[in-house]
């Protein structure tokens, strides 16, 4: 049994009158210490689905069906106490601007400690100490005084450290990471990423790595989810999916990625952009993007089989 | 050192603002005050006049006036009330711990009902206690203070006689000459309809205020941030959403003084309140030159002086102002 | 901005807005009408007679039908002194925030545009208006002014040092919304276009940004008519705006004041009720406004 297993989930929004789904029925699982890279352009729903595993859709959005399998509960029928357990404890998030992310007013210790005394009966000064050793491991640098700094007092490389320290307080089972690097400078991009991975390693620790970046992902996670408007269209492990795409929009992705192409090439931008979720295109909702598409894509949506939502699957695999 | 320099910075403003202020009232009293008409009556001949006017230095240059008004007026000497025959900054201060007792009674009032209000409209903004709230306040900016006052007057006082509708009602003398309404149950009785009036006019402001501020903390990302944290909601409100609104809400409260002062000249009237504002209304009636010159010195005085506290304690609590003033 | 159509629409759609609409117009027209519909003129010393004085509503034991909502202490109806006095609180009203509007306006062209220290000096004043209080400064120009004139020649002035007191006092509210508009305006691309290709872009900028600034300025002129109505009902009831030979509401209200306790309570509540629903349908048409004109705001608000 994976660790966590979600089926068929749906995450709705109201635009006007009516209801828009923002996921239309997402399955993922994720074994222990597995690392899992989900991957889309923004508007795909990854960050959606990341808030949705720990049922904090902000509303009015809300999750309209499916299941969310933690460890054998499904945490959509929990109720809110023992959701509160598991999220920041068995399962923490790392956010994607590190600028927003920790209270301007508190300082880092008061956010850590919080943390800690929420889920662990720990004294002030136990939870104080096991903070100033995390803020070691993540590599912050005189943790000792930085822990009594405020959020502005530190460049935005070391407060993804302090969020990062924070998500690995509880020693938590699953960290999922939204696009943890993005607001980043680039010279410490590849430093960051380093860290979630190497932390990940040593405490098998389970990653939901959210990006838009196929190269990031490539380097980090096992296996890969391909997102596109609201749905999964491809998934297998990175290696697969990476040498041998078989749906034309990971073939997009990865034909938009400066290290794959061949010297002197051009680089393929998918042209168009993803359709907003108020105006989704009948049948493939890739289709009007796709070089492949015909008639019956317009028509028909594709089912999730082998691994791939595309009609033209095997015409795909053929050309890469 | 960088809270002296904020305090120079901030006396620098101090000074700018008071030299104004105290022009202005030069400027009334060299106008419109006579200072012979406290002295002499109306049978001194219009020659003595001329020669008493020399005598008085009124025919001095304005700057040379202005200068003799101002080191008067540093030491404390506002010129004498025509009505009352004392020296005028004694006659406001006899009336200052009346108006500052309304004032306090008023803040305690909105203060200690629109943040809960305030909060609970953020919270469940659907709900029909925050719709109620919300309509309350747009009609509450809409009733002008002195008809709050005026139906406060004929129903608690007239109709119901539950509560004494006029003055201040038993007070006690403190040791240092502070006359105090605190401490008696009669001057208690008196405060409520005079505070209760004052602070309607703040109540819908701050509710609204909060509201506004607290919805918008509700939904940054921090806050989100201390969901997936798994913290509890109370938490949450109170210490990462609710922290964050304290310094908008100190920033445009304090802005408010000049307000809150106005509009103790509105309730005083109504209430007959033995203060600062009702003593001015008499002034001007009365045509007491002195009087209203200091009333407007003091005034001013106060709105300095507050607006220095409060950006005092802006600097205090937000952790992000290293040096204070930075962020004009 | 949306359509007139639009705009129609959605004004029919909402109850409140209707409602505050039609209170709105039918004050506004009872006010223009006064001369011609009032049942007296309280003006005409000759229709007034002393023995009329503090009659109850005609529906009341010792009521008179020739006067529906009874009689003040000088015997004229407030019926009629309600007519007459709106009209003079929506002049006052409406010409204070006219002077706001063209003080405000153009300085926020002039703060906007020019930028650096005229910017910054007049923005500086505006904070500082602002932290004043409006009614703080009123109430002290006008206390100078009684002092200065007298309250015999104060009370032939008294319209027009209304108008520009509380005119002077508010600008800084247009001001700051038209000096943003400027520096929103000033950041498009057609600015540098004008700029390229010799136009001045002042002018090309002026043509732009004054249609743009038109819906704010609708909606703030809106509350602050309310605004400026209430400011000078406080200032009468205080004695420094009209005097109670040309009454406002504000100074209906005050020589109705000392009669609440000897029972005659309409000479106040009347008024009271008139100004009360003046303001709010004001400030609800104002709000209505900018929920519909503006729509960034209005999802704030949802």
């Amino acid at each position: 049994m994976p660790l966590l297993d979600i089926r068929d989930l749906h995450v709705a929004f109201p635009s006007g009158r009516r209801e828009v789904e923002a996921l239309r029925g997402v399955d993922l699982t994720l074994e222990r210490g597995e690392r899992l890279g989900v991957v889309g352009e923004s508007g795909a729903g990854k960050s959606m689905l990341a808030f949705a595993i720990l049922d904090l859709i902000a509303p009015p959005g809300r999750i309209t069906a499916g299941s969310i399998f933690f460890d054998g509960r499904d945490i959509l029928r929990l109720p809110e106490p023992a959701i509160r357990d598991i999220r920041g404890n068995r399962i923490s998030m790392i956010f994607q601007d590190p600028m927003m992310t920790l209270n301007p007013v508190l300082t880092i210790g008061t956010q850590m400690i919080e943390t800690l005394r929420a889920h662990r009966d720990i004294s002030k000064a136990a939870a104080r100490r096991l903070s100033v050793e995390r803020l070691k491991q993540v590599s912050i640098p005189s943790a000792e005084s930085r822990i009594d700094a405020y959020p502005h007092e530190l460049s935005g490389g070391l407060r993804q450290r302090v969020v990062i320290a924070i998500a690995l307080l509880t020693e938590p089972e699953i960290i999922i990471a939204d696009e943890p690097t993005t607001a980043l400078d680039v010279t410490i991009q590849a430093e960051i990423m380093a860290l979630i991975l190497r932390l990940c390693r040593e405490n098998n620790v389970g990653l939901i790595l959210i990006t838009h970046d196929l190269g990031v992902v490539a380097e980090v996670t096992e296996r890969l989810m391909i997102m596109y408007a609201g749905l999964c269209v491809e998934a297998g492990p990175t290696r697969r999916l990476i040498d041998a795409p078989a749906h034309p929009y990971t073939r997009g992705l990865l034909g938009a990625l400066p290290q794959k192409a061949r010297r002197g090439a051009r680089l393929d931008q998918i042209p168009g952009s993803m359709p907003p979720i108020t105006a989704l295109p009948s049948g493939c909702a890739y289709h009007p993007r796709c070089p492949l598409a015909t008639a019956r894509c317009a028509a028909e949506a594709p089912a999730f089989r082998a691994g791939v939502a595309c009609h033209h699957a095997e015409r795909a695999e053929s050309r890469a | 050192m960088h809270i002296l320099a904020f305090l120079i910075r901030r006396a620098v403003q101090a000074l700018v603002v008071m030299f104004v202020i105290s022009l202005i009232g030069f400027t009334i009293q060299s106008n419109l005050g006579d200072p012979l008409r406290e002295l002499v009556g109306q049978s001194v001949s219009e020659a003595e006049r001329e020669a008493l006017r020399g005598e008085m230095g009124l025919k001095d240059p304005f700057a040379v006036q202005y200068a003799r008004f101002l080191s008067k007026a540093v030491r404390g000497d506002l010129g004498t009330s025509y009505f009352f025959k004392r020296p005028a900054l004694e006659v406001i201060a006899d009336k200052f711990s009346a108006t500052f007792e309304l004032v306090i009674g008023a803040t305690l009032i909105f203060v200690s009902l629109s943040v809960p209000a305030g909060i609970y409209c953020a919270i469940n903004p659907q709900s029909w206690p925050a719709r109620a709230i919300m309509s309350f306040s747009i009609i509450g900016i809409s009733v002008p203070v002195f008809l709050t006052a005026i139906f406060l007057v004929w129903f608690f006082g007239v109709e119901l006689g539950w509560l004494p509708a006029f003055g201040r009602g038993e007070t006690l003398a403190l040791p240092w000459g502070w006359e105090t309404g605190f401490l008696t149950a009669d001057g208690l009785a008196h405060l409520l309809l005079p505070s209760v009036t004052l602070s309607s006019i703040m109540l819908p402001l701050f509710i609204r205020l909060i509201r506004a501020e607290m919805m918008e903390a509700m939904g940054t990302e921090y806050v989100r941030f201390a969901q997936a944290k798994g913290l509890s909601p109370r938490r949450i409100r109170y210490v990462h959403a609710f922290r964050n609104t304290l310094l908008p809400v100190v920033t445009v409260g304090g802005l408010q003084i000049g307000t809150l002062i106005a509009y103790t000249i509105l309730t005083e009237t109504v209430f007959q309140w033995p203060g600062m504002g009702f003593l001015f209304l008499e002034a001007v009636n009365r045509v007491d030159t002195p009087l209203i010159i200091a009333y407007i010195i003091v005034v001013g005085l106060i709105f300095v002086i507050v607006n220095t506290i409060v950006d005092l304690i802006y600097t205090l609590i937000n952790p992000m102002v290293k040096l204070p003033g930075a962020r004009a | 901005m949306i359509s007139a159509r639009a705009f129609t629409t959605r004004f029919l759609g909402d109850p409140v807005a209707i409602c505050a609409g039609t209170v709105a117009l039918v004050l506004v027209l009872m006010a223009a009408t006064a001369p011609l519909i009032a049942p007296q003129n309280p003006y005409d010393l000759m229709q007034l007679d002393i023995m009329d004085s503090e009659m109850p509503p005609s529906w009341m034991p010792g009521g008179d039908p020739r006067f529906l909502l009874g009689t003040d202490a000088q015997g004229r109806g407030v019926l009629s002194t309600i007519m007459y006095g709106t009209g003079i609180s929506l002049l006052i009203g409406l010409g204070a925030v006219a002077v706001q509007g063209v003080i405000g306006v153009t300085l926020g062209l002039v703060a906007g545009y020019r930028g650096g220290w005229i910017d910054s000096f007049l923005m500086r004043l505006a904070d500082i208006q602002l932290s004043l209080s409006t009614l703080m400064m009123a109430i002290i120009a006008l206390a100078i002014f009684q002092t200065a004139f007298g309250a015999a020649t104060y009370s032939q002035l008294a319209i027009p040092i209304l108008i520009a007191v509380i005119g002077i006092a508010e600008w800084p509210k247009f001001a700051r919304t038209v000096r943003a508009s400027v520096l929103a305006e000033k950041k498009k691309e057609y600015v540098d276009a004008a700029r390229v290709i010799g136009l001045p872009a002042r002018l090309v900028m002026f043509r732009h940004i004054l249609p743009n600034t038109l819906t704010p300025v609708l909606v703030i002129s809106t509350i602050q008519v309310a605004e400026a109505i209430m400011i000078e009902a406080s200032l009468s009831f205080l004695g420094l705006g009209m005097p109670v030979e040309r009454p406002s509401l504000g100074s209906l209200i005050r020589s109705g004041f000392e009669f609440i306790f000897s029972g005659s309570w309409w000479i106040t509540l009347y008024p009271a009720l008139v100004l009360i629903a003046l303001i709010l349908a004001l400030n609800l048409l104002g709000d209505w406004l900018r929920d519909t004109l503006n729509p960034k705001l209005r999802r704030g608000e949802d």
